[in-house]
Parts: structure tokens; sequence; C-alpha cells
């Protein structure tokens, strides 16, 4: 196994543990706004998880996906927050 | 030279997923949600940024080509972040603290939550002090 593929192995494991912890997080959390900040860790690190695939596999197909992600990621978190404050999302 | 690439690209690799898991390890284990908002901020900034220059120079020394979709994503979280912060920051002191608890917005101004529109908010409880709005 080269030092390339040791690396990336290790770096999926560490953001699938992350994502586990924040799973966790977002099923057992003291107040809402822990299960957004949860939410919005878990599409961060998503978007680490994408990439990692996209360089195991040598393609930048998988660019699309993760600036999805990235977008949906930031839309959601602040609908959510501004939906907390108000009540309202588009007043 | 590959070689070379590869050692920096294992580093960055190696480093992205070790901020990336403090930064999870930090929302779960934190005391309070003041303090559990610095740990994805880690996560977002030197996790994901490490693993998107690691996937730069992996494109560039192995496939000989530039690629600036990363640069692009880098770009969109760095700037999103701080705001997605600020946002979960604003509705969780809206959520714990009281109308009187918090000091006064200058110039006449109404904290969001407690202005006009307030009583529209599922979760939030509008307190007794509250002014009716502006």
């Amino acid at each position: 196994m080269s030092i390339l593929a040791a690396a990336l192995w290790f770096a999926f494991g560490c953001f699938a543990l992350a994502q586990l912890l924040c799973l966790y997080r977002v099923v057992r959390a003291p107040g809402f706004s822990d299960r957004v900040l949860a939410l919005d860790t878990m599409t961060i690190n998503m978007i680490a998880l994408i990439t990692l695939f996209g360089i195991q596999r040598g393609t930048s197909f998988y660019f699309e996906a993760t600036m999805l992600f990235a977008m949906v990621g930031f839309v959601s978190t602040v609908a959510f927050a501004k939906f907390i404050l108000r009540g309202n999302i588009i007043e | 030279m590959t070689l070379l690439a590869d050692i920096l690209i294992a580093a960055l690799l190696v480093a992205g997923g070790v901020f990336g898991l403090v930064g999870s390890w930090g929302v779960v284990r934190l005391p309070d949600m003041m303090t559990r908002l610095h740990g994805p901020t880690k996560a977002a900034t030197l996790g994901v940024g490490s693993v998107l220059l690691a996937s730069m120079i992996f494109f560039w020394a192995h496939h000989g080509h530039f690629s600036w979709h990363e640069l692009l994503i880098a770009l969109f979280v760095f700037l999103t972040s701080p705001i997605t912060g600020l946002f979960i920051a604003k509705a969780h002191m809206h959520l714990s603290w009281t109308h009187g608890e918090l000091p006064q917005p200058p110039s006449g101004a109404e904290w969001a939550t407690w202005g006009q529109g307030a009583e529209t908010s599922p979760i939030v409880t509008v307190p007794e002090d509250a002014p009716e709005g502006e």
C-alpha cells in the first residue's frame, strides 16, 4: 500500500468517525441550535468525504456533488436558524 | 517528483482528517453551546481546506492539469461558514436568554426575535416585557 493510499484511508476513517459523532449529536442534543450546528458540521464533513472519494477514484467528476452539498448545506442552515428566530423563513 | 508530491498530499490528508475529527469531537464533548460553536469552525477551515488543497495537488501532480474546482469550493465554504456560525449563535442566544438580560441595541432598534412578528415563532416564547414592535 502506497503512502497516498494509506493517508487516504486514514482521512476516510477520521471523517467517517466525525460524521458518526455529529449524528450522535443530532439524535441526542440539549437544544435546537445544537442539532442545527451538528447538521451543518455533517455537510462540512460530507464535502471532505466526497472530495476524498474523488481523489481515490482519480476523477474530478464529483465536483458538482460537492458544490451542491456546500450550497444546500449553507441555505438549509440559514433557513433553519431563521425559522428558530422568527418562525418564518421568507417574510 | 511524484513521490515528493505524494508525501505532501499524504501529510495534508492526515492533517485534514485529524482536524475534521477534532472539530466533530468538539461538537460532542465541549460543555456549552457557545463553546461548541468553536469545533466545526476548525473542521470547516483547516480540515476541509487541507483536503481540498490535497485534491488540487493530487490532480496537478498525477493528471498534469490544474484543478480550479477545489478553489471554488474552498472559497464558498470559507465565505459561508462564518455566516452560518453567526446565525446559529444568534438563534441560540434568543433561545436561552430573556429579553431583559440582553443589552439594548443602539439607536432605538430592536432585537430580531422580539421585534415585529416575533409572536409567529413556534419555538420562542415571547416574554412579558417585549415591546409591541417598531
